[in-house]
């Protein structure tokens, strides 16, 4: 446990050492959500109908983005190596490296957003339930992405194959997490929708882990 | 053939594909406590892919590997525990000193931190312990991912040419570190093309057949 | 139990030297039963007039995308867990028909929507899953290909395979959930609830005509596909003779 643990607490050190890059993704997050204005126009009665799905696809999208590198750097400098031989099961280690990675870009994502959601007209009454989604949904995310990058691993390219793996995996924690907030601004209960967010990150979290475990120890052979 | 369980490493008929071709095949090996096996060999004769096979990074295609007399896939997390494996690459995070380095080491193999400090100084980094990893040399980077066998004891090294980009004093260092290891009964399995000083070494040649 | 052995190349190429003829045979005898009666003899649908002859292939290709997806499965459990080679090369030989399968759903779909539905693509339920299966079946195909050592992305692949199969139901129980929420529920689905037998004898020759149309074009593909790998272990082979030469 305590391996975990310190493997947190260096991957949040390594995050804090070069914030550049958890800049770098919120920058995306802002930025483009800001095209989508350019795109659909800026009135606000048409913004306001899309704002939540927007919201929802840019913090996909800058979730997937931020994966890129988590397994990548480590297979690239060695470190994979050592986290495989490490006494404590791959699948643990996994999970701290998914927290890691929630706590370094997901969490600033769900901070910043009340931002984008005022850019974009977002109703008054979404607010609250677009943040209890983005902290229910996004582990999913940050789990499924993991399993992707898992795999990806060592492929000649990265990016584009990464998308195309995981954003399928991605459909059923944005249907959800959209429909939570759209239930709240049309004044019903949110609920049924935050608990299958909550039921899709318990699937996540029993499933991701082995299936990246597997992938990784495959890419360090 | 299975009726003395030999102490230590001991691999037999190991084999070895990769990418659809056999990089090596009946390969028997052995070493006991206290030895250091020197693998040589032309490149692609397998000596890289032979440690990390040792390491249980990588499956034997064909074979047994054995730490004790007991095979080492019935208890993987065991093999892992008294691994200590050195390879091609440093493993440094740029932005990490070497002494946080050696801390995530010691924890990451779950042993104490106590080492850290005493195993930069066997390898001259005691004054670079605060130094960020990016401001290393080539030389000094390779002395920190070999300061991380004695911050973290194991029985079974594994060292995939870790004279790289050493100069003569720090190889000597390597060999004081190898030196202690074996007489407290440890085991060294090394790829490297130099003889470590004082070495009774025993020699695998690969690709010899 | 060692029932691999049974699975070698070897055995594969008897075995499929000795089924080949029966299932491409099979295949086009069930396929021009089905296209006649289909085309033919079955009455047109009262309510969808001609088109619903299209049926005859959409519905079967449907369930083709879903019967190859789970034998790519089945391999890639197979290939993890008893890393056998013609588990492996399975999975590769047989994902492209499957993605030409799902692609032929949503073609003829899209044919049978122009006129049902008044334009090429309705965010139907049905539909909208087969095109995120037939994003997986892009992802694994992608991932197969991603790698210098074609090993690695078969297991990488089957990995995919296996992840993929688990979140299928979730991916669609997800989508129909969004279905219900936003579409109005008065659109002519595309799903034929009550099939009259005149319908159900060609419906059913399509489907076992393209059953073995995928056995036989599953044999010729995975006997290439051995072919093909057996060609890069003699290539290897050379290079290595060829290096060990240069030493001597």
């Amino acid at each position: 446990m305590s391996a975990a643990l310190a493997l947190v607490a260096r991957d949040v050190r390594l995050a804090l050492r070069t914030p550049a890059e958890t800049l770098t993704i919120l920058a995306f997050f802002v930025i483009a959500a800001t095209l989508f204005a350019f795109g659909i126009g800026p009135e606000p009665q048409a913004l306001a109908r899309v704002a939540t799905g927007i919201v929802w696809v840019v913090a996909l999208l800058a979730c997937l983005i931020s994966l890129d590198r988590l397994f990548q750097a480590e297979a690239d400098d060695g470190s994979l190596d050592q986290l495989v031989l490490a006494p404590a099961p791959l699948e643990l280690l996994v999970l701290a490296k998914c927290l890691a990675q929630w706590l370094t870009t997901a969490l600033p994502l769900v901070v910043v957003s009340p931002l984008v959601a005022t850019m974009l007209q977002l109703s008054p009454h979404g607010y609250a339930t677009l943040l209890a989604s983005l902290l229910l949904g996004t582990p999913s995310l940050t789990l499924f992405g993991a399993v992707g990058a898992a795999l990806a691993v060592g492929a000649r390219k990265g990016g584009a194959l990464l998308a195309l793996i995981v954003l399928p995996l991605y459909v059923p924690v944005l249907i959800f997490a959209v429909a939570a907030v759209e239930a709240s601004i049309a004044g019903l209960s949110p609920r049924p929708h935050l608990f299958l967010l909550a039921g899709l990150a318990v699937f996540a979290l029993t499933l991701a882990p082995f299936a990246a475990s597997a992938a990784l120890r495959q890419a360090s052979e | 053939m299975e009726s003395t369980p030999t102490a230590g490493l001991e691999g037999r008929a190991l084999a070895c594909r990769r990418g659809g071709r056999t990089v090596f095949r009946a390969l028997d090996l052995a070493a006991a406590p206290g030895d250091l096996l020197v693998l040589r060999g032309a490149n692609g004769t397998g000596k890289s892919s032979l440690l990390r096979l040792l390491a249980g990074l990588l499956a034997p295609s064909d074979g047994r590997l054995a730490w004790d007399g007991e095979a080492v896939d019935e208890d993987p997390a065991a093999h892992r525990r008294r691994v200590a494996y050195v390879g091609h690459n440093d493993a440094l995070k740029p932005t990490l000193t070497l002494a946080e380095h050696m801390r995530f080491h010691a924890a990451l193999r779950a042993v104490p931190g106590d080492a850290c400090a005493a195993a930069l100084d066997a390898f001259g980094l005691g004054a670079l312990a605060g130094v960020p990893a990016r401001f290393l040399s080539q030389g000094q980077r390779r002395r920190a991912a070999l300061a991380r066998l004695v911050a973290a004891p194991a029985a079974l090294w594994l060292l995939d040419e870790p004279t790289n980009g050493l100069d003569a004093a720090s190889v000597e260092a390597l060999a004081r570190a190898v030196a202690r290891h074996r007489a407290s009964g440890g085991i060294v399995v090394a790829a490297t093309h130099l003889e470590f000083a004082g070495a009774s070494a025993r020699t695998l040649t690969l690709g010899a057949a | 139990m060692n029932w691999h052995r049974y699975a070698s190349p070897a055995n594969f190429k008897r075995l499929s030297d000795r089924l080949l003829p029966w299932a491409a045979g099979g295949a086009a005898l069930f396929l021009a039963a089905g296209v006649w009666s289909g085309l033919v003899v079955s009455p047109a649908d009262y309510q969808q007039g001609e088109t619903v002859r299209i049926m005859y292939v959409h519905v079967p290709a449907a369930w083709m995308s879903m019967f190859v997806y789970a034998n790519m499965a089945v391999a890639a459990a197979a290939a993890l867990v008893w890393r056998h080679p013609l588990a492996e090369v399975a999975g590769r030989a047989i994902a492209p028909v499957g993605a030409a399968f799902t692609f032929l759903c949503l073609v003829t779909g899209s044919l049978w929507g122009k006129p049902m539905w008044g334009t090429w693509w309705v965010w139907d339920a049905r539909l909208t899953s087969v095109l995120i299966l037939f994003f997986v079946y892009l992802a694994y195909m992608a991932l197969n290909a991603a790698f210098d050592e074609p090993e690695r992305g078969a297991r990488a692949s089957a990995v995919l395979a296996l992840v993929g199969a688990i979140n299928l139901p979730v991916i669609k129980f997800s989508v129909d959930w969004w279905n219900t929420l936003h579409q109005p529920a008065s659109v002519t689905r595309l799903d034929a609830p009550a099939i009259d037998p005149s319908m159900l004898a060609p419906l059913l020759a399509m489907a076992i005509g393209f059953t073995l149309f995928f056995v036989a074009v599953a044999f010729v593909r995975i006997r290439a596909e051995l072919v093909e790998r057996r060609l890069e272990a003699l290539r290897h082979a050379r290079v290595a003779g060829e290096a060990a030469a240069e030493r001597t």
